[in-house]
């Protein structure tokens, strides 16, 4: 068999899988109903809180440093795209270094022929949570609606793009973050703190002083999961050059994260018990 | 305190021996939480970017305008650092800790103990409490003082009734804390109701935002339920906002929710153990 070919049945292989896993997700899920659409409810909750917090802070002032309440929204709903993605398949990153590193859960992972990062990605998902994408899709087709924007076609390939890269800057910084827990034998507490960082994405950058602005677009680049996508897709052109930069940047902070991710795996030890 | 002192198996329990129980159990927590200053110190830096946020963000909205919703800029900025601070003391895991033993099956164990139930909780939960002002609220505001000053309060008394009104708001989001992990008999998986939990106290409580800036009709609402003592109305001390006679109308409104939610955990609790299904395993 040829290389080529040899790839290309690896990559069926991952996805006849995930399928599998998909199937026993729901199955699992469908056990407790109830329980699964309260959860779902919740999360739809979740995504309202900073959705009423513009809207109730929009009828005391007309505009936050001249962007307007459907700016504010539309940014908030393409944020949401991305944010939605990670949250239903990467946000478990999260337990690599407590529940895979240091209680060991990874020897049972290592010993199958299959991408390790891919396992823990299809054990821990959430698709369920997918909801915030389509909740962020309807809020940016009702604010680019109420600020009379007219998309053109390349708006909808764009989009995809930049969703993708939006999407592999979380991949990146949750990967390199779980990585660290190969050294560190444990949690060091350093996710919660990113992730609430990565709330700053969700706001145009001109609120931000000179070093949080440049922290969120060249150090941990959340900017570019939220505001200079946005920026673009709503014909704001002054941000074009961030914003094309945002694949790029994606694929950068993946590639090197799963360099890193990689390394992390080579140093496992297990836990020997 | 030894352990003689605490109330032995065949002797009736007095109420004075069960409260020096509860006290020795409120300094337990607090030991115990000793050992887990470090993960504490995360927080701290967790609850600075928190702030941060919401600090650029009301910058922002405040540019070039001078009030909104009867608060100025600088009274917000403190409003929001107050208010973020206050939940680092009175935040607590009461829930999640309620639902993990009443899931656990650990909760038949704990009925059959001469105690009250909810009693233990609140203790252990105060325990966390004083230490989490020591060295969560305190270094946290200390950190955040330096980095941005904010208000202090007009007087030491607007400070004395603040620290009262946030006792009382402890106080009242661990009872409700407690009526959502009591939810736990009734679901298998609470994360949900949390969750939800979560999104109203943020809203309701004032954390997010001044509950004046909301529309009338949400005021009317928002009155009806407890969640406004909690930050609101004891940042509203804080900024000197609220004064006199209005202080006590504050307290007075606390005891009414802490005796209302009081009696309905007891009566939700009742009758779950009623009702309980204890987890087989």
């Amino acid at each position: 068999m040829s290389k080529q070919s040899g790839f290309r049945q690896d990559a069926a292989n991952h996805i006849i899988i995930f399928f599998h896993y998909m199937a026993q997700y729901i199955k699992t899920k469908m056990a407790y109903r109830a329980d699964f659409f309260i959860y779902v409810f919740s999360d739809l909750l979740q995504q309202s809180v900073n959705l009423v917090f513009i809207l109730v802070i929009f009828t005391k002032v007309p505009a936050i440093k001249g962007w307007t309440r459907d700016q504010i929204l539309f940014i908030y709903g393409f944020f949401l795209i991305p944010f939605g993605l990670y949250s239903g398949f990467l946000n478990h990153l999260f337990d690599v270094p407590e529940k895979y590193v240091l209680e060991g859960e990874l020897d049972r992972v290592l010993l199958r022929p299959l991408n390790a990062w891919f396992q823990v990605v299809v054990e821990t998902m959430n698709p369920e949570l997918l909801i915030g994408t389509l909740t962020g899709i309807v809020i940016m087709v009702y604010s680019g609606n109420a600020m009379g924007l007219v998309p053109t076609w390349w708006d909808f390939p764009l989009t995809l793009v930049l969703v993708f890269g939006a999407t592999m800057i979380y991949a990146g910084v949750y990967t390199f973050l779980a990585s660290l827990g190969f050294w560190t034998e444990g949690n060091m507490g350093l996710m919660p703190m990113v992730y609430n960082l990565s709330n700053y994405g969700r706001y145009p950058m001109t609120i931000y002083r000179g070093p949080v602005r440049f922290i969120l677009t060249w150090v941990l680049p959340f900017a570019f999961a939220g505001f200079y996508p946005a920026a673009i897709l709503m014909h704001r052109y002054e941000y074009i050059g961030y914003a094309l930069l945002t694949p790029v940047i994606g694929i950068l902070s993946f590639v090197f994260a799963y360099r890193f991710w990689v390394a992390g795996i080579r140093r496992y030890r297990g836990t020997g018990s | 305190m030894p352990d003689h002192d605490l109330p032995g198996r065949s002797r009736p329990v007095g109420f004075g021996n069960r409260f020096l129980l509860y006290l020795e159990l409120v300094r337990m927590e607090f030991v115990n939480n000793l050992a887990y200053r470090s993960s504490y110190f995360t927080g701290i830096f967790n609850y600075t970017i928190q702030i941060g946020a919401y600090f650029f963000l009301w910058d922002a909205i405040y540019s070039g305008r001078r009030a909104i919703g009867g608060l100025n800029k600088e009274e917000m900025i403190t409003y929001v650092i107050v208010a973020w601070v206050a939940r680092s003391f009175y935040f607590s895991n009461l829930d999640r800790r309620v639902a993990v033993e009443i899931r656990d099956g650990k909760i038949a164990l704990e009925l059959i103990r001469p105690y009250s139930y909810q009693m233990v909780k609140y203790a252990r939960a105060s325990g966390e409490a004083f230490f989490r002002i020591l060295f969560f609220a305190v270094p946290a505001g200390t950190a955040i003082y330096f980095i941005r000053p904010f208000g202090l309060p007009p007087d030491w008394q607007a400070g004395l009734l603040f620290l009262l009104a946030v006792t009382g708001g402890f106080v009242i989001n661990s009872q409700i804390s407690m009526i959502a992990g009591f939810c736990a008999f009734f679901t298998q998986s609470t994360s949900g109701i949390f969750r939800a939990k979560r999104v109203i106290m943020d809203l309701f409580s004032g954390l997010l935002l001044p509950i004046s800036f909301y529309p009338g009709w949400a005021r009317d609402i928002i009155k009806l339920f407890p969640f406004q003592t909690v930050s609101y109305m004891p940042n509203l001390i804080y900024l000197g906002k609220i004064t006199g006679g209005a202080v006590l109308h504050v307290i007075l409104l606390q005891l009414f929710w802490v005796a209302f939610l009081g009696l309905v955990s007891v009566l939700f609790w009742r009758f779950a153990v009623k009702h309980v299904v204890i987890q087989g395993g």
